[in-house]
């Protein structure tokens, strides 16, 4: 089976067609959604935190089929992370973990980390004592 | 558990070469499959009958007279009024260069001025941005929301340095029949060339140039179940047009390059069998279309038809739509691994990042025109292609929608709909405006 038969590789079409963690989280700890001006697509992940770990993520994806991958890849990824960690995480991960994705499509990728770095955020404005111990500057609240 | 990356995929793909599940194509509009009668008329010209129609030997003659036959095929289908009038080129894109490059250097010295069509196909477009880099000027005549051109913005759009006019007869995207006989009479009352794009129509729509008044008419047989490699040009023996490929004296002098001889021949009999088979090519597809349109807006909730409702105004082949509150390529995808090739104007498909322009110019709102599917029928599409597309689209929408955070944010009162509206909640396109920082394109 050529690997060029399709848009994208066998990865991104598994995490499009079988997209883990699909869904929202009940009584979620941080919520981001975030909207790629480029293309118009967005994207929205909760996350379950606790002792300054992500326990659980969920997403969920208005876009195309890397857009989706990347969402399902970004949250099996970052799941058992700690907060710090979290937000170091790049859309490169996201990138080598699916095998690759079309340049075109690279910002795809970057909507990921957007959407897990604004749901950090939304934790750490709902929790500011975990400020405090983090060891990366959060970024300004837009 | 997680599972191996790719067995699923590899298993669907598996499926599919196996062919175990049901194929139809609805891409009609970018390709059709080759008349077997068409193919057996190829094949001597790649072995036997090899000949370079410019010889003057008899292998030469042998090619002449079936380049002559396919002329008079071409000519019949869109009622020329004589075989001397059509010009092969290698494709559609090049027969809109030359018609529209070619009558604009032509008439240099007479204007600088052209009219087009906002919705006309890229190679109209784009080879009138070509000119007004160098110094022409264009006007674009916009649309209503169905896609139908301004008449009168058209007849205000022509001064005396207009050197051509450029409507399309059918609109590639969605499907849009153009009052092209208007627009004729309008440029013979200015005394402007119209040069009509029938790339969406020929071979399934009756062409009458001489009655349109056309000086130039494009189209390409590999939409109608002819090969690939060969374009058409008609022009009116009184319209002036230079070369725009220079070389040899081929073509009468208007496209220098050796014709391609088999193409040519497998192209003319397709016209032949399209001109035969007009009306009944029409009835089924309109059928058809009546059948697919209905049983998708019966059984999809939020759904729209771009263009037209199907009827005369319509071409029969063509529907568009756009399925709200998801993506069209994760549409296209998911149709793609259930057998079923379609189309999408969405911006993820485009290279661009960019909604069709022409989804643009109805003025479509943005989320739709990302939820966007091109769906063109064919002669060999069945009833029971279409009922089996409507079942996995039904499928298709609602595993989408279960993924999409707008479904979600529609059913809780926070966006409204596009398509039909609760008067609950923002617009999509403000929601996304406010996540992504930028307003909506």
């Amino acid at each position: 089976m050529s690997e060029t038969y399709t848009l994208y590789n066998s990865t991104v079409m598994d995490h499009f067609m079988h997209p883990r963690n699909m869904g929202d989280l009940k009584d979620a700890d941080g919520v981001g959604e975030v909207g790629a001006a480029a293309c118009g697509d967005i994207m929205k992940i909760s996350l379950k935190i606790k002792d300054g770990k992500i326990e659980d993520a969920r997403f969920k994806t208005f876009g195309c089929g890397s857009a989706i991958a990347s969402s399902s890849m970004a949250t099996e990824l970052i799941k058992g992370r700690s907060i710090d960690e979290a937000m170091n995480f790049t859309n490169q991960e996201v990138v080598d973990a699916l095998g690759g994705l079309p340049p075109v499509k690279i910002h795809c990728s970057v909507l990921a980390e957007e959407a897990l770095k604004a749901a950090l955020e939304d934790y750490i404005r709902k929790h500011p004592e975990t400020a405090s111990k983090l060891q990366t500057p959060v970024p300004a609240a837009a | 558990m997680d599972r191996l990356p790719g067995i699923q995929f590899a298993f669907h793909r598996l499926k599919a070469i196996l062919d175990l599940m049901r194929h139809v194509y609805l891409d009609h509009q970018a390709a059709t499959p080759l008349l077997p009668e068409a193919f057996e008329a190829m094949k001597p010209f790649f072995t036997e009958w090899f000949g370079n129609p410019s010889s003057l030997h008899e292998h030469g003659l042998r090619v002449r007279e079936a380049l002559k036959r396919s002329r008079e095929q071409m000519a019949a289908l869109i009622h020329a009024g004589s075989p001397d009038e059509i010009f092969f080129t290698s494709d559609g894109t090049e027969s809109a260069n030359l018609a529209i490059k070619g009558v604009a250097y032509a008439n240099e010295r007479r204007g600088k001025h052209l009219v087009v069509c906002a919705t006309e196909h890229p190679s109209v477009i784009n080879s009138v941005e070509f000119l007004e880099k160098q110094g022409w000027t264009c006007t674009r005549v916009g649309v209503d929301a169905e896609g139908r051109l301004r008449l009168h913005e058209l007849k205000e759009a022509i001064t005396p340095q207009t050197v051509l006019v450029a409507v399309h007869h059918v609109n590639h995207d969605i499907g849009t029949i153009q009052p092209v006989a208007e627009v004729g009479r309008i440029c013979s009352d200015k005394g402007v060339p119209l040069y009509v794009d029938c790339e969406a129509s020929a071979g399934w729509l009756p062409i009458d140039v001489e009655a349109w008044g056309a000086a130039l008419v494009s189209f390409s047989p590999h939409r109608f179940y002819g090969p690939k490699g060969v374009g058409v040009l008609y022009r009116n023996k009184k319209a002036r047009l230079v070369s725009i490929i220079h070389g040899g004296v081929q073509e009468g002098g208007r496209r220098a390059g050796t014709e391609n001889v088999p193409a040519i021949v497998g192209a003319g009999v397709a016209a032949e069998v399209a001109r035969m088979d007009l009306d009944a090519r029409i009835a089924h597809t309109r059928e058809l279309q009546a059948r697919l349109w209905d049983g998708l807006e019966k059984h999809v909730g939020f759904i729209k038809l771009n263009g037209p409702r199907p009827g005369p105004d319509r071409i029969s082949t063509n529907l568009n739509i756009s399925t709200e509150f998801i993506e069209g390529e994760g549409q296209l995808l998911l149709c793609d691994l259930n057998g079923i090739a379609v189309a999408s104007g969405s911006s993820c498909v485009s290279k661009s990042l960019k909604i069709s322009h022409v989804l643009a110019a109805i003025g479509l709102d943005h989320a739709l025109a990302q939820g966007n599917i091109i769906m063109t029928l064919g002669r060999d599409t069945s009833v029971e292609d279409v009922d089996y597309v409507v079942q996995t689209f039904v499928r298709i929408v609602e595993k989408l929608r279960g993924m999409s955070p707008m479904w979600d944010e529609f059913q809780r009162g926070i966006i409204d709909s596009v398509i039909r509206p609760t008067g609950r909640g923002k617009s999509f396109s403000q929601h996304a405006a406010d996540v992504s920082g930028k307003p909506a394109h």
